[in-house]
């Protein structure tokens, strides 16, 4: 059986974990899990969030923020993705800038953005605009350039106009890879936005509260919020996943 | 129903090179209900030649038409099935099928029926809900004749469609062909390398010489069907066709020493 194995290192790290912290004895280096659990466990309390707002507040704060930031990105990147994949012109015309762009990390547009937007909820969005923006956008281009030609001319051989191509053959055609391309857009979104909740002058969201935990001495405060993070990470990430394989499961199995 | 083809030629452009001549002076008029492969090697220009007919390349000269309308773009007159598996991963085998009918915004229940009675036509229906990943290359390219037929075409074009298959299933498919073809009575223009699949499918066999595509003979083939590849007739046409292809892949210079054919 695979899930002794799998969860084997994880026991091991949280009774090591315990064992350090008895022997450290210092809650501010390492806090005694007795004293983080409860954290966890009263998701909708504020009374354990030093008075900010409570855990599920925090990440629900950090979801709109990514969910807004995302959205704006895919309803860019999919367009323009499509049409630099197709045309040949679009594509020439914007590659240089796009590749220029995209090896700066999201975070070094950080004082920028709030040059241009000033603080707040737009400064936020723009950040991981950009951090998901790059990765749908690849992944489009990609998914639509590796549409069969034979396919096209099939439907072309088979009376398809230009809006039928595009709907019936090279959306459906390159929407595994467009998935992929939100799946790990959404992944980069969701590291940015705890990062750009550090920006002064934010009061809410699952970055600023860790940090905040950090500026009371509250070790183990951050590793909740880490914790988290953490969780609703991967149970985005597993949605992305169910999503592909119920819609997209045809890509792997074609020979 | 007729379909003249007249001096066609078809030049692809190289960048600071000469064009390429893939095809020359091409001349062929094809009837009603008429089976006519088109034969020669690889390279030869037998896929150029049947997309121009299908509208999806222009020819360089000359001309096609159709019952006397030219014909230069894609017309619904026509259906090809393709040299490599074309089928659509993402839909079923019946959805498949109608993607022409939803091109001519057929509704979906007509149109799934015309497709089961297609799928029925290939021995399929009982695969109609299932994916193109479930099924063999023999299975799909059936599919992909169903999908072909079901915009009711005059005119199946075949672009070796039962090239990639092993030889047992490509003889049991090129049976099938002919009995669908007896039973619709369409008019194929059938595109192949092989000899002996030339021979036992048509009643016309175009040889093609080698770049540029030239029609070497047209040779009529009367044997009736089914034929049967072991008999003596039958090897004499496949000789003879033999011959042609291996006189026109030889310099004419060397054509003085040509071995006395059987
Ligand atoms: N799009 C193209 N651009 C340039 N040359 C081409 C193109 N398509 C085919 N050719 C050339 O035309 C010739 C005939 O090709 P093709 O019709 O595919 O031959 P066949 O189907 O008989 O194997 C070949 O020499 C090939 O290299
Ligand atoms: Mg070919």
């Amino acid at each position: 059986m695979r899930s002794p194995r799998i969860l084997l290192l994880p026991v091991l790290l949280i009774v090591g974990w315990e064992v350090a912290a008895y022997f450290i004895d210092n809650p501010f280096v390492l806090p005694s899990l007795s004293t983080v659990i409860p954290i966890l466990i009263h998701p909708f309390s504020t009374e354990y969030t030093l008075g900010t707002g409570s855990l599920v507040e925090n990440a629900a704060a950090s979801l709109f923020r990514v969910a807004s930031g995302f959205l704006l990105a895919a309803i860019i990147a999919i367009p323009l993705g499509i049409g630099m994949g197709r045309s040949r012109f679009l594509h020439d015309f914007l590659d240089s800038t796009i590749e220029l762009l995209r090896p700066i990390p999201p975070l070094a547009w950080v004082p920028l953005a709030l040059a241009w937007f000033k603080i707040g909820f737009v400064s936020i969005v723009f950040i991981i605009f950009i951090g998901a923006f790059f990765p749908i956008l690849l992944n489009t281009i990609d998914g639509v350039k590796s549409v069969k030609k034979t396919w096209v001319e099939v439907a072309e051989t088979l009376g398809a106009r230009e809006t039928d191509v595009l709907t019936k053959v090279i959306l459906p055609g390159s929407a595994p890879t467009v998935w992929t391309g939100l799946r790990v857009g959404f992944g980069i979104a969701w590291m940015c936005v705890v990062a750009a909740e550090w920006m002064p002058g934010i009061s809410l969201g699952l970055g600023y509260l860790i940090l905040y935990a950090y500026n009371f001495g509250q070790t183990n405060l951050i590793i909740a919020g880490m914790v988290v993070i953490g969780v609703i990470g991967i149970l985005i990430d597993q949605v992305f996943r169910a999503g592909e394989r119920r819609w997209f499961s045809w890509r792997s199995l074609e020979r | 129903m007729t379909l003249v083809i007249q001096d066609l030629s078809k030049e692809f452009p190289v960048p600071n090179q000469v064009p390429i001549l893939a095809l020359s002076t091409i001349s062929l008029t094809v009837g009603e209900e008429e089976f006519v492969s088109i034969l020669g090697p690889s390279g030869c220009g037998k896929t150029t030649l049947l997309r121009i007919i299908a509208g999806l390349d222009s020819a360089t000269s000359g001309s096609i038409t159709l019952d006397g309308e030219t014909i230069d773009r894609r017309s619904s007159q026509m259906a090809m099935i393709f040299q490599e598996y074309s089928l659509y991963p993402w839909r079923t085998v019946i959805d498949n099928v109608t993607f022409g009918l939803e091109m001519q915004n057929t509704g979906k229940k007509p149109a799934r029926d015309i497709a089961m009675k297609y799928l029925n036509l290939v021995g399929l229906a009982e695969f109609a809900d299932r994916f193109p990943y479930e099924l063999s290359g023999g299975m799909r390219q059936r599919v992909a004749v169903a999908r072909a037929m079901a915009i009711e075409p005059k005119i199946l074009l075949m672009d070796e469609p039962f090239g990639a298959l092993d030889a047992q299933t490509r003889n049991m498919l090129q049976k099938e062909l002919l009995e669908i073809w007896e039973k619709t009575k369409k008019t194929v223009l059938f595109v192949t390398h092989s000899v002996d699949e030339a021979v036992y499918l048509s009643d016309r066999i175009v040889v093609l010489t080698p770049r540029p595509g030239c029609i070497r003979e047209i040779v009529e083939n009367p044997l009736a069907r089914p034929r049967d590849r072991t008999s003596p007739e039958f090897a004499r046409i496949r000789r003879h066709v033999l011959d042609l292809i291996n006189e026109s892949s030889q310099p004419k210079e060397d054509l003085i020493v040509h071995p006395p054919s059987l």
